[in-house]
């Protein structure tokens, strides 16, 4: 009997070479670029006149600096430069791009999974940590640098070190208003930033088969910021029926053949595992300036003085003063200032479509500044076929175009000091946002409930269809 | 330089938006920019990096699971073209401990009773000095030498300076190969 988990099986096939006391030289199906981390790769490569080995398994967009308003028009002129270098980069090496003036632009990670790039069974990277995202599909997907870049490039292959595997299984059945980010939230809450560092995981059990693929590419975007190197889900018919429908699919049924091999023995045994019951969850909101620091939406802020760990008491500390609340004080009066709803994390079209039905026939509050951006031209298309658009400009939202907009705060969307933000995004660092900036992660449905009332509400309040989300 | 903070992540070590130059030089004087410097640019004096006593050190202690967050290479850029070389902590998050070897930094673990030691040390008496063996993977001071684990094939690269890519190309064949049946049987 098999023995092997899903991640053993992927890795196994794509080994091209390995020594004993050595990383192992990994084959690459996928490789992903963007302006930011590929400029020095390309650079690299010119200097020592090497060449692109398969510029077909190469793909490039632009995301990180791009404009959401006026995105013809860039007015940092070192970002155009980002955006120009790949433009001339891909032209000199043979690389597809989805550039500014392609209906296909969009995240890197959300355009992936579109265009049908993203394939179970695949080892997919790409010089942006939120790789981890194309492990939603069975694939083995993840972050590296930029030397790894200009490696993948020049032979399609990467030295990696084996990484341990870790099941993380999810059960029962998820409450209404608890969303795939409330999982992955409660998960990292759970484990720690650093808790599967070495580490690939797995998630699997009811409350991860259930969900939808959009859903399930949420749960693994945010494998990184719990230290884990990917993060994966078993492909099964949610995964099948999603491809049937995407671009470069035309063997989809002898795939599909092979992609049902893709799942963990039963025999299969994992380095670590870990439990969790998804009808104890609730709405989770970050309250400090770690993914980490979470807590469910009618809780309150921890006290420091109840921590006895004196470097984890140190942290809360200086979150709670960089974030400029108080010990103890309920998550539902944190006032805010800006709701974002947007990046790899919650950009996609079931993110929107159910953030639209929170803002239908109701106003944004006074004191907060909205802003709706779609993860890809694509989902902006749909979303304005499905009149979205509407709903969420009546509500008083802005719309934009798509990008990694305030996720990261390398474009115009960014916040001020002291500005505070709901925040579908993934990570609450200290002015990740914007220096000084104040981000809170939530899901697409708590960020516009959010946006409606001024302040954290328990989304459960609102009288929506809750079946599809 | 004891820089006593767990998660620093690599938001901190180099703001995003010193992330737009396209040369792999020059990030030295960013790092750390946020907490290194006040809203009006001048110098935050309460930071380590800019206390006087600490500088010109080429080893940084830093708490757990440094180097967490974004894959940005500019963060062991940035720490190297400042003058870092060896970094001392309890764990580093995967692909910043992975980057830093390929841009020939060391990132040490230690167990935290060792580090905290060198904590101690280092924040009553800011003389005090540590020395890296890396050939016989040792961290001395003027009274003890502790022991360290290296994985041999990282350490040969950071001794000899190889070349990543130059080195796999020495597998070409192997790459051939295994493209000619890859590509054949999917």
């Amino acid at each position: 009997m098999g023995k092997k988990t899903i991640f053993d099986k992927i890795w196994d096939k794509h080994l091209v070479h390995e020594e004993e006391g050595k990383p192992t030289l990994l084959y690459i199906d996928l490789h992903l670029i963007h302006e930011v981390t590929s400029p020095q790769a390309f650079e690299g490569l010119r200097e020592s006149k090497r060449i692109v080995r398969k510029p077909n398994l190469t793909f490039a967009t632009m995301d990180h600096n791009v404009p959401t308003l006026n995105r013809h028009n860039i007015d940092d002129p070192i970002s155009a430069q980002q955006i120009d270098t790949l433009v001339k980069n891909c032209e000199q090496f043979g690389i597809k791009l989805f550039d500014l003036n392609s209906p296909y632009q969009g995240i890197v990670h959300v355009i992936g999974p579109e265009q049908g790039l993203t394939k179970p069974g695949m080892t997919i990277v790409c010089g942006d940590s939120h790789t981890s995202t194309h492990g939603a599909f069975g694939s083995l997907a993840f972050g590296i640098g930029t030397s790894e870049v200009e490696h993948v490039l020049a032979t399609q292959c990467l030295w990696q070190v084996k990484p341990k595997t870790f099941e993380v299984k999810v059960d029962g059945k998820r409450p209404k208003g608890v969303t795939a980010k409330d999982i992955i939230l409660s998960i990292i809450g759970d484990i720690g930033t650093a808790g599967a560092t070495g580490h690939v995981i797995e998630y699997r059990g009811e409350a991860i088969s259930s969900l939808s693929m959009e859903q399930r590419m949420t749960i693994c975007n945010m494998s990184i910021e719990g230290g884990a190197r990917a993060g994966m889900i078993s492909p099964d018919e949610i995964t099948f029926e999603y491809l049937r429908n995407k671009p470069n699919m035309e063997n989809i049924d002898n795939e599909i053949i092979e992609w049902k091999k893709l799942k963990s023995d039963n025999e299969a045994v994992f380095d670590r595992s870990l439990k969790l019951d998804a009808s104890k969850m609730s709405p989770q909101v970050s309250w400090g300036t770690s993914p980490g620091m979470v807590s469910g939406i009618n809780n309150k802020i921890p006290n420091p003085k109840n921590i006895e760990d004196p470097v984890k008491r140190k942290s809360v500390e200086d979150a709670l003063i960089y974030m400029g609340i108080k010990a103890d004080m309920s998550i539902t009066d944190i006032k805010l200032d800006t709701v974002f709803i947007g990046s790899c994390t919650n950009s996609r079209i079931e993110d929107l479509v159910a953030a639209s039905k929170i803002f239908k026939g109701n106003k944004v509050a006074d004191n907060i500044n909205a802003i709706v951006v779609p993860g890809s031209q694509l989902v902006k298309y749909q979303a304005e076929k499905l009149g979205l658009d509407k709903i969420f400009k009546d509500a008083g939202c802005e719309w934009r175009e798509s990008g990694c907009s305030m996720c990261l705060a390398m474009n115009p969307d960014k916040l001020s000091p002291g500005e505070r933000c709901a925040s579908t995004s993934n990570r609450n660092f200290e002015g990740r946002q914007g220096k000084g900036g104040r981000t809170h992660l939530v899901s697409p449905i708590m960020a516009a409930a959010a946006a409606i009332n001024g302040r954290f509400i328990d989304v459960r309040e609102y009288d929506i269809d809750w079946e599809d989300y | 330089m004891p820089l006593d903070s767990a998660n620093v992540d690599t938001d901190q070590i180099i703001p995003k938006q010193f992330l737009k130059r396209i040369e792999r030089t020059g990030f030295g004087e960013f790092l750390f920019f946020d907490w290194r410097f006040n809203d009006d640019g001048s110098p935050n004096d309460s930071f380590i990096l800019n206390k006087n006593e600490y500088k010109g050190s080429k080893i940084l202690l830093a708490q757990d699971n440094f180097g967490c967050g974004s894959s940005r290479e500019h963060a062991p850029w940035a720490l190297r073209d400042y003058g870092f070389k060896v970094i001392i902590s309890t764990s580093f998050a995967d692909i910043f401990y992975n980057n830093s070897f390929k841009n020939g930094i060391l990132p040490i673990i230690v167990d935290s009773k060792l580090l905290n030691n060198f904590f101690k040390f280092s924040i009553s008496d800011s003389s005090y000095e540590l020395y890296i063996d890396l050939d016989n993977q040792k961290i001395k001071d003027l009274n003890n030498e502790y022991y360290f684990e290296l994985d041999p094939f990282r350490k040969k690269c950071l001794l000899e300076g190889l070349d990543d890519i130059a080195l796999t190309m020495i597998h070409s064949d192997k790459i051939d190969t295994f493209e000619k049946q890859y590509f054949r049987s999917t």
